[in-house]
């Protein structure tokens, strides 16, 4: 079905080489890394009930557990309502549980982590200094928020996130945000 | 594989499911319908409308905080920033075309801004609003 579509680390030298210096190192192989991950195939049911207030997500990048947790709590949705009715709430439940990532999402607490941009892999990926990233980069008007991901990455809307697709926009230009303008 | 393959053709059931043909004018004669149940002489007011879509609700936002005061212009999430296609038809002909995706936004939209769901009369009064803008 799902293609392993192209990745970046067979294109990209240098992460190429990074990725190679952690297999001969032993490291675990960047386990939660986007690299490693499967990568689930966009359901039209999860882009249309999950892909209106941000991107479809991809679901990877929580754990099973987070997953559910986040299923369970949609009637008060980081403070929007954000209730599915039956039949749409057991259609998420299960792709998200077909495609969750491997990896624990846990916080330091024990407790599952709700949002993608709490996780260590996120943070690290984020970090200032990444891809011309600053401390304000996400504030900025033209981002708006660490969870609007078209706004730099503009394959975001497709479920793409390669490389070569991210622009973060300079100060005061609003030109990537159309990439994932498209609705459902 | 097997597995993948059921979840795939229910989720396409799901999103045809989603798309059930209706036009503006119907969602205006529901809830006008709805709305003169409880008030036999009631009917839709593009102007109430507008001033109600723009107007807080005792609450942080208003339907214009995320759909931005112009229906006819793109908005903006309130919380994540994402840009969301212009609600008012004419800018828009997918709007109001699917009960389902009317009565499911209603619902979330109305608990977000007002903290209850609305009524028939408000949601008749805002849909003759969006209907009006840009004609
Ligand atoms: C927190 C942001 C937010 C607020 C506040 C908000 N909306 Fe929405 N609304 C959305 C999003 C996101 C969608 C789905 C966008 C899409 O389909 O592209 C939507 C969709 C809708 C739809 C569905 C249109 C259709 O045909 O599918 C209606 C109707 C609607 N909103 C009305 C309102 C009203 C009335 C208010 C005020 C009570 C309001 N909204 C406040 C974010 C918001």
């Amino acid at each position: 079905m799902q293609a392993k579509t192209t990745r970046d680390s067979r294109r990209n030298p240098v992460r190429l080489a990074l990725f190679a210096a952690a297999l001969a190192l032993g490291a675990p192989a960047m386990a939660d890394d986007d690299d490693d991950n499967r990568r689930a195939p966009m359901s039209p049911a999860y882009v249309e009930e999950c892909g209106a207030c941000h991107v479809a997500f991809p679901p990877e990048l929580l754990s099973r557990r987070s997953w559910n947790a986040v299923v369970d709590g949609l009637a008060e949705h980081f403070g929007t309502d954000a209730s599915l009715d039956a039949q749409a709430l057991a259609t998420v439940r299960d792709y998200l549980d077909a495609y969750a990532g491997r990896r624990s999402t846990d916080g330091a607490n024990g407790k599952p982590l709700l949002r993608i941009t709490d996780t260590r892999w996120f943070q690290r990926e984020h970090r200032a200094g990444e891809h011309g990233l600053r401390a304000d980069t996400f504030k900025r008007a033209e981002v708006g928020s660490a969870a609007n991901c078209g706004a730099c990455h503009r394959g975001a809307a497709d479920g793409s996130y390669a490389e070569r697709e991210i622009r973060v926009p300079a100060p005061g230009v609003r030109a990537n945000i159309t990439a994932q303008g498209r609705t459902q | 594989m097997k597995a993948k393959t059921t979840l795939g053709g229910a989720m396409l059931m799901l999103a045809s499911l989603a798309a059930t043909a209706a036009q503006p004018a119907d969602f205006l004669a529901r809830f006008e319908r709805e709305a003169r149940q409880a008030d036999g002489a009631f009917a839709a007011s593009p102007a109430r409308g507008e001033a109600w879509f723009q107007a807080r609700h005792g609450r942080e936002w208003s339907c214009s905080t995320c759909h931005t005061p112009d229906p006819a212009g793109r908005g903006k999430h309130a919380v994540t920033g994402k840009p969301i296609e212009p609600m008012a038809p004419v800018a828009n002909p997918e709007r109001l075309t699917s009960d389902r995706s009317v009565d499911k936004w209603f619902r979330r939209n109305c608990r977000d801004v007002v903290g209850r769901e609305c009524t028939p009369a408000e949601k008749a009064d805002v849909i003759a609003y969006l209907m009006r803008v840009g004609s």
